[in-house]
């Protein structure tokens, strides 16, 4: 960089070595990344069933995979959960961070309690979701043992609903995550603007919808990664919650491709299910990286 | 980082203010529910909870279903309890989290500040990686695995947590260097300082918070990992959470919910505790860091 | 550099880690894989580990639980892509055969031929051990999966005698709905449906029919009328099953039948352990028998321990597993307490209760008489991928997203995709 000019060994090392320190990550993810999506892709074309076996097919499995009526229950699921996880795990993050930027006593201990979720897994926690939500014994029981007879929860049963609650477990465990989020990002705002706008005669509301939400932008932005990295990947919830049920209600891509990569020996569909999952992330990803990392040159 | 204890300027009445506590103290109580059923139900024996009444408190407090689950309760062909796979996590989860947390700050530093041709693409392809669903690595990780000879080793789990671990960590790090002042870099390069004594000496000693919320993310994934721990460990280095599948999915015979329970927070316990532990610092590294894009 | 010399150093000292293990787990003992963590299962898996011992063998312990042995299958893939195969491993059916199909089975004949399996153990549980000729694994039991399991009070109280029918049956479920007792106790879950879909096509298609959709997928049988039939016959079983069902657990389905909250529940011989467990005794506070109309059929599926070929030879510790695994006294232990019946027909039945004493009888009569079927639901009638098809369809039907007509032609086209 600066100094590459000289060619004393020393300096010459100097400039490489940044390379060189950054090498074995990028190798990492070169090979167990990027080298095994072309196998995956590659496999999708192929007669794979208990084992990688390379006979190629063609497209096969993918008109297969379209023929697959629980592949589009899965789609379906996908759009719905995500957008939903998504968009009330945002909500409800700001809100809750809001609330808790004013002046809050005992904002230390609410905040742990918000987070926590986030460091249990749906192993640990899925049994006491299924009891929870389970309308024998969980809520609806308790809620009408308690005297409100008419009391209905009874949506995990429910084929239709089932995905709900789903969304419900999946909100619990992060909401309070994108709550941290957005409340470092309002600590990080300048009050001196804030201070100015109120001089103007500008109410809270105002406040919050010109000048504060605005300026959350970054804090939005890598909710929006966390959180579709985290929908794209749940898998230990729907297994630990419904299992895919009732029926094969609650089926997502994920549980989709497992199932048909490992339990049902039909690794070619598997891989071409992932093949199309990747193509989706990619497709929403790679334009958000784009934007991001070019603002930063 | 002095602007982590700066409050907001905004005002609230009286009413508002009720309210807002009022809020704030139910969705406590929606957070606390699941962890409550599973305290409440690990300490009460078992006809209580097949007697109905799962949000009730103990009539009978025991402690026994704890000491089942971490000493005696059948994991495999033996009764041994949780402990033994305890360990086998603390020796996967350490150099896992140390390694892959130096690997980001170091991939932070040399990203940010010793910038080149191609660096944004390079930080693209590895954060990129974050997305892989990681049920498709199964077969060519065992493979590759299989080939280093790490094959059924903790060093093995080690090194796939790291594999994917390092995009997260670079991306922490990277965030949180990218503003801190990269004139303090050049006047020490000025100074004639090399590359590892101008990380070690002015970038490590202020990375405290970006440190904590690296450390938190790795240690929470990688300890709640199944699938990985499951696939790749031997006989000997099973983690903690495949044991506790062991134990919870145990499809024959009385399932023993309060042993259950009690298990299940015990395997949780190390990552609760680094939340309530760390958490405070948690949110001050978010805001130093990540979320200042 | 001093964090890159820290790196090498721990890659050694990684590489010598595993040289080490190698070395321990190849020589002197047996891995095993498998899914039986439960007390009971684990004490009786517990009489062969400490048979083994005794000859010096050690055992190496490797449980993986979840979804009745999925999880474990997983496992086992990932170690045989990584050139690690555990010595042993609990597998089921087609599984087996795809196994022995990939050519990574050893080859038992020799200890076969010592032992004298082929003359006790019945063809058609040989069909899923030995493969293309080849002994490649070693049955430990045989479950039989067309039981009713009914709570012998709740069917006195209500006068209704053991169903030989399905009309029989059917009149028993109006009774018992009529005394506000749930009349099937049921877990919601794709293989716990797909195990009652098995005895209801086989008392609707009669054990030909029955092997011709399942066995033989033929695609005619698939969509008769005989299937359409079937698939109604489980809309009554949906309209007796309570509201709860979605999801629950089949042991706390058989705990419904145990208390009395309900009559009947289909399930296979393992529910028997629940009884027993809850200190019921057979004949006298719970009934076993057959689903009305199969009582000379048995559908079942087989645990058995398939060995993984070790350098192209049967180790001495697989050859002394596997000696162990089919020795009289072990099949005898271990049955006795899982519910199941032995794999091989010369073992006796003294120590085993009257349930037990049935299955055993049942068993031989059914495999002398050619009405010894592998269970479609559980994976021995076809391989996974149709199985799970199979499931895919009976188990939208159960939940009302099809209705029989449009079940019976999703069933074929699902069945010809999954080939």
């Amino acid at each position: 960089m600066a100094l590459s000019a000289d060619t004393d060994f020393k300096t010459r090392l100097q400039t490489w070595l940044p390379k060189l320190v950054l090498s074995p990550s990028l190798a990492l993810v070169l090979v167990f990344v990027y080298g095994f999506i072309l196998f995956s892709v590659y496999l999708s074309f192929t007669d794979s069933r208990l084992l990688p076996s390379f006979g190629w097919v063609g497209w096969e499995n993918y008109s297969k995979l379209w023929r697959l009526s629980h592949w589009e229950t899965s789609l379906t699921n996908m759009g719905i959960f995500a957008a939903l996880y998504i968009g009330i795990c945002t909500a409800l993050g700001l809100s809750l961070a809001i609330f808790l930027d004013q002046k809050i006593r005992g904002e230390g201990f609410i905040r742990t309690i918000y987070l926590y979720p986030m460091a249990l897994s749906f192993i640990v926690t899925g049994t006491a979701w299924k009891w929870f939500l389970d309308p024998g014994i969980g809520l609806e029981n308790v809620m009408q043992s308690w005297g409100w007879t008419s009391f209905e929860f009874d949506w995990i049963k429910n084929r239709d609903f089932a995905i709900y609650t789903v969304v419900l477990a999946a909100v619990w465990q992060t909401s309070g995550f994108v709550m941290a989020m957005f409340l470092a990002g309002l600590r990080g705002i300048d009050n001196e603007i804030l201070k100015a706008a109120q001089m103007d005669g500008a109410s809270n509301w105002n406040l919050y919808r010109r000048i504060i939400i605005p300026q959350l932008r970054p804090a939005f932005l890598s909710a929006f990664v966390i959180l579709s990295h985290l929908a794209i990947k749940t898998f230990d919830l729907v297994i630990a919650l419904t299992g895919g049920g009732p029926g094969r209600a609650t089926e997502l891509p994920a549980t989709f491709m497992y199932s048909y990569t490992f339990s049902r020996n039909q690794m070619g569909i598997g891989a071409a299910s992932a093949t199309i999952m990747l193509m989706t992330i990619a497709a929403i990803m790679i334009p958000y990286l784009y934007a991001e990392l070019r603002e930063k040159k | 980082m002095s602007v982590a204890t700066q409050d907001t300027a905004i005002r609230t009445g009286r009413v508002t203010r009720t309210l807002i506590y009022l809020v704030l103290v139910l969705f406590a109580l929606f957070y606390m529910l699941p962890l409550y059923v599973m305290v409440v139900n690990s300490v009460k024996p078992l006809e209580e909870i097949t007697g109905g009444g799962m949000m009730n408190l103990p009539v009978v407090f025991t402690l026994e279903p704890w000491a089942k689950a971490w000493s005696s309760a059948q994991i495999g062909v033996e009764p041994t309890g949780l402990s033994p796979y305890f360990w086998n996590s603390i020796k996967m989860v350490v150099p896992a989290v140390a390694i892959s947390t130096v690997l980001g700050a170091l991939n932070g530093y040399v990203l940010t500040k010793w910038r080149f041709k191609y660096d944004t693409i390079v930080f693209g392809l590895i954060l990129f990686a974050c997305f892989i669903p990681f049920q498709i690595v199964l077969i060519p990780m065992a493979k590759m695995l299989g080939l280093m000879g790490l094959a059924g080793t903790t060093w093995g789990l080690v090194l796939v947590h790291v594999v994917y671990g390092v995009g997260f960590t670079t991306l922490y790090f990277r965030n949180y260097y990218a503003v801190f002042p990269t004139e303090l870099i050049r006047a020490a390069q000025i100074d004639g300082a090399g590359f590892f004594q101008i990380f070690w000496r002015i970038l490590l000693p202020s990375s405290g918070p970006i440190a904590v919320v690296s450390i938190i993310w790795q240690f929470t994934n990688i300890w709640n990992d199944f699938l990985f721990g499951a696939s790749f460990a031997g006989a000997g280095s099973q983690p903690m959470t495949v044991a506790l599948n062991n134990l919870v999915q145990a499809s024959h015979g009385v399932k023993e919910y309060n042993v259950h329970f009690a298990g299940a927070i015990l395997a949780a316990l190390p990552t609760l505790l680094v939340y309530i532990v760390a958490g405070r610092y948690f949110v001050r590294g978010l805001m130093a860091g990540s979320v200042k894009g | 550099m001093r964090s890159l010399l820290k790196m090498n150093t721990a890659l050694a000292l990684a590489l010598s880690v595993t040289a080490g293990a190698a070395t321990a787990d190849g020589h002197g003992g047996v891995e095993v894989l498998h899914w039986w963590t439960s007390g009971g299962e684990a004490a009786a898996l517990n009489v062969l580990k400490d048979d083994l011992e005794g000859q010096g063998i050690g055992w190496t312990d490797m449980p993986v639980a979840g979804g009745g042995g999925e999880q474990a299958m997983t496992v086992l893939r990932a170690r045989v892509t990584a050139g690690n195969a555990p010595t042993a491993v609990q597998g089921l059916g087609f599984d087996i055969i795809d196994w022995a199909d990939q050519g990574a089975l050893a080859n038992l004949n020799d200890v076969a031929a010592a032992e004298g399996w082929d003359d006790v153990i019945p063809a058609a549980l040989q069909r899923f051990a030995k493969v293309n000729g080849q002994w490649v694994s070693a049955p430990v039991n045989v479950h039989s999966t067309n039981w009713v399991w009914a709570n012998k009070a709740v069917l006195d109280a209500n006068g209704i005698a053991v169903p030989e029918t399905w009309e029989d049956f059917v009149a028993a479920l109006g009774t018992l709905s009529a005394a506000g007792v749930t009349p099937i106790a049921h877990g919601g879950q794709a293989w716990q449906e797909a195990t009652v879909f098995d005895a209801v096509a086989m008392s609707v298609l009669g054990p030909d029919g029955y092997k011709a959709a399942f066995i033989d997928l033929d695609s005619e049988t698939l969509g008769s009328d005989g299937m359409k039939e079937a698939f109604d016959r489980m809309g009554v079983i949906r309209a007796n099953v309570d509201d709860n069902f979605s999801g629950r657990d089949w042991n706390l389905a058989t705990a419904m039948v145990i208390n009395g909250e309900a009559g009947f529940q289909m399930m296979g011989d393992w529910a028997k352990g629940e009884f027993l467990n809850a200190g019921k005794v057979p004949g006298e506070d719970f009934l076993c028998f057959r689903f009305p109309g199969t009582s000379a059929q048995v559908t079942f599926n087989a645990d058995q321990f398939m060995m993984f070929d070790q350098g192209g030879a049967v180790s001495a510790e697989q050859a002394a597993l596997a000696t162990a695994i089919l020795s009289p006294s072990f099949q005898s232990a271990f049955n006795v307490v899982k519910g199941s019946v032995p794999a091989r027909t010369d073992v006796s039945d003294e120590a085993f209760d009257d349930c037990g004493k049935k299955g055993m009888a049942d068993l031989s009569a059914a495999a002398s008489s050619g009405n010894l079927f592998g269970s479609m639901a559980h994976g021995h009638a076809n391989p996974a991928s149709v199985k799970n098809a199979i499931y895919d369809v009976v188990t939208a039907h159960f939940n009302g997203e099809y209705d029989s007509e449009t079940a019976v032609q999703e069933l074929v086209d699902a069945v010809e995709i999954a080939q």
